[in-house]
Parts: structure tokens; C-alpha cells; sequence
């Protein structure tokens, strides 16, 4: 493998861009190949399915052998309340690969002592978000329980079709929740995504345990999205 | 603008993962970096019950450091070994590994799967 190419490739992995790096098994020759790229013939077609589903594997195209590697974005999680509950989800999800971002603005939880490591923003969720918006590769954790912060990256992770949108409260909390939500504008389909109450039934009940629960819950949305879809 | 004093939480604008927990392919870039002799192994086919899916990554440098896995532990070992051969002759390497090989009872894969190994070296 050409160094330039080691280097290239984990360049557009940092900057959370999709690439396939090609490998010819016969030669060894290597190239990477971006999704705004189009590569002709049978071998342009293998890539362009490789991007959609995100699985790696060789394939055989124009008399030859390739092993297409694919490198999607990692999923991101980001957490609306820097409390007890984040304190243990931040790292566990972190160890699992999601980029975490922990987002409050009371200034008395959202403190580096508390989140050692982590990115952390002691901001409205609605400014922490504006350079880098939610999208399909991330996953909200709104665990606030203030409807002031949580609501609104609620709204907006619906809306930007999240893969995951998690919100803590009880069946009664969450049923003002959803009249709000309807009041906002949002569908039925749209709330009925919400997973609430927050995480897998586990019987989760310290902080520490919640989190796995919730952790849990957003990799099965992530791996088996036809499993979890509306539920 | 609400940041009282809780220290600088801007966002350092590089992206990437979680600190301190680099993977494979960014370690590689890192001994790489450091002037040291390194040789990726990708997992590209797998056929039954393989620990690790394809396109996992395990980093070699020359002198046996590694980091990543091709498999649950169970054929890391003869990898490591070959990754020696690669490095010195910049040929790269298909390595196949399962239950019906001679050799399984010394780097067999005990789920029972079987698994295929491109072995090269960076530069």
C-alpha cells in the first residue's frame, strides 16, 4: 500500500467523508475512490452498491479481482444534559466507536471536572448544533428531562431522520411530550420514533445501567435499523 | 455565547474519534509517520461463523508490535508471523485460516469459520 494512499484515506475517515479503497488482488495496485466520484463499467457499479450498503467484500469486474473496502462515517452520538446518566454513556459509547458530543447549557452540570475527555458544550443545543447539524449517521440522547433544552434538537433530529432519538422521561412525561411535538408540527410517524422510555428493558436502574440500556438501544438502531424502525 | 468559565469546550475542529483509542489504520499512519516498518492485514473474505467481519485490520510494524484483529485472537499469532516476510519483500500475501486447514490445530479458528487474509506492506 503507496504511504500517500494510507494517508489520504485517513484524512477523508477524519473529515467524515465516505471512500472505498480499491485494492486489485492479482497486482496489489491500490486507489481510493470518493462517493462524489464515478468509476466506469462493472467495477463503477460494484462501488457504487459498496457506498449504499456499506459492506466490504471482493468482487469480480472487468476480468479482474478487487477487494472493495468501504469507509462510511462513524456514527455519531450526541447527548442533550450533562448528567449522571451521560457521565457513564459518554465514554461507554465512545469505546464503541460513536463520536460524543454532550451538549447543556446549565452551566453548574456542564463542567470538564464532571466529563473528563469528552467533548463537551455548555450551550443551547440550538447554537452547540449550528456548525455541525444532526444528520442520518447520528444518534439523540436527550436526557435532560427540561422540555427548554430538550425539545428542540428533539424536533430537530426527527426531522433530519436521525437513525436514533432517544428521550428520558416517564409515560406521562413523555405524553405532554408528544402533544408538544404535535403542536410543533411533527407527524405521528414522526414522534412514534421517539424511544421512550429511553433504552432496551433491561430493568436498568442506576445511571451506570441506563446508559448501557440506552447504548444498547442505539446499536441495535444502528445494526438492525429494519428491527427498529417505528418502534 | 453562554460559556462562563468551564474552560475552552470549542470544538477542535479536526473531527476524528475518541482520543487515546486510535484504530488500526490510524495507527499504522502514526508508526508510519515515526519512520517505522509497517504491514496491514485486512480480513476480505469470510465463510461461516468468522469472528471478525471483512475489512477489519490488524497493523503489524517490524518489530512485532501490532494493534487491531483479523479474528477473535485465535490466528493473530501466525499473521504477526508473516507480517516479518512481508515487510522485508514488499510482496504482498493472500493467508487463508480455518478449521479444515493441516494446520488448525496450531492457528485453526475455533468458531469453525474460515477466513481470508491480504497481508501488505505500507510503502
Amino acid at each position: 500500500m503507496d504511504p500517500q494512499l494510507l494517508t489520504t484515506l485517513n484524512a477523508a475517515r477524519r473529515n467524515r467523508q465516505a471512500a472505498v479503497l480499491v485494492t486489485e488482488l492479482e497486482g496489489g495496485n491500490a486507489r481510493l475512490v470518493m462517493r462524489s466520484e464515478s468509476v466506469a463499467g462493472d467495477l463503477g457499479a460494484a462501488i457504487g452498491k459498496t457506498f449504499l450498503t456499506g459492506k466490504s467484500g471482493v468482487v469480480e469486474a472487468d476480468g479482474e479481482r478487487f477487494f472493495l473496502n468501504v469507509h462510511l462515517p462513524s456514527p455519531r452520538m450526541v447527548i442533550i444534559g450533562a448528567v449522571h446518566i451521560s457521565q457513564a454513556l459518554a465514554p461507554m459509547a465512545a469505546m464503541t466507536g460513536f463520536d460524543v458530543k454532550v451538549i447543556d447549557p446549565r452551566t453548574a452540570f456542564a463542567t470538564q471536572d464532571r466529563f473528563a475527555n469528552v467533548d463537551l458544550v455548555a450551550d443551547w443545543p440550538e447554537d452547540a448544533l449550528r456548525d455541525r447539524p444532526l444528520d442520518a449517521f447520528t444518534a439523540l440522547v436527550a436526557v435532560t428531562h427540561d422540555p427548554k433544552i430538550d425539545d428542540w434538537p428533539l424536533i430537530s433530529a426527527l426531522q433530519t431522520q436521525a437513525f436514533y432519538v432517544g428521550a428520558l422521561g416517564s409515560r406521562k412525561t413523555h405524553a405532554k411530550r408528544v402533544e408538544r411535538l404535535m403542536q410543533a408540527g411533527l407527524s405521528q410517524g414522526q414522534i412514534a420514533r421517539i424511544a421512550a422510555p429511553i433504552g432496551l428493558d433491561i430493568g436498568a436502574q442506576s445511571p451506570e445501567e441506563i446508559a448501557v440500556a440506552i447504548l444498547a438501544q442505539t446499536i441495535a438502531a444502528l445494526r438492525k435499523p429494519e428491527d427498529t424502525g417505528g418502534a | 455565547m453562554a460559556y462562563d468559565d468551564t474552560s475552552q469546550t470549542e470544538d477542535p475542529a479536526s473531527g476524528g474519534g475518541a482520543e487515546g483509542q486510535l484504530d488500526p489504520l490510524m495507527v499504522a499512519e502514526r508508526w508510519m509517520l515515526d519512520g517505522r516498518a509497517v504491514a496491514v492485514a485486512t480480513v476480505i473474505e469470510t465463510w461461516g461463523s468468522a469472528p471478525r467481519p471483512v475489512g477489519s485490520h490488524l497493523v503489524i510494524d517490524g518489530m512485532g508490535n501490532f494493534s487491531g484483529s483479523v479474528s477473535g485472537g485465535c490466528v493473530e499469532g501466525a499473521v504477526i508471523a508473516e507480517a516479518t516476510d512481508v515487510i522485508a519483500s514488499g510482496a504482498p500475501k493472500m493467508l487463508e485460516f480455518g478449521v479444515a486447514d493441516e494446520t488448525a490445530w496450531r492457528v485453526g479458528l475455533s468458531c469453525g469459520g474460515r477466513i481470508q487474509v491480504y497481508l501488505e506492506r505500507v510503502g
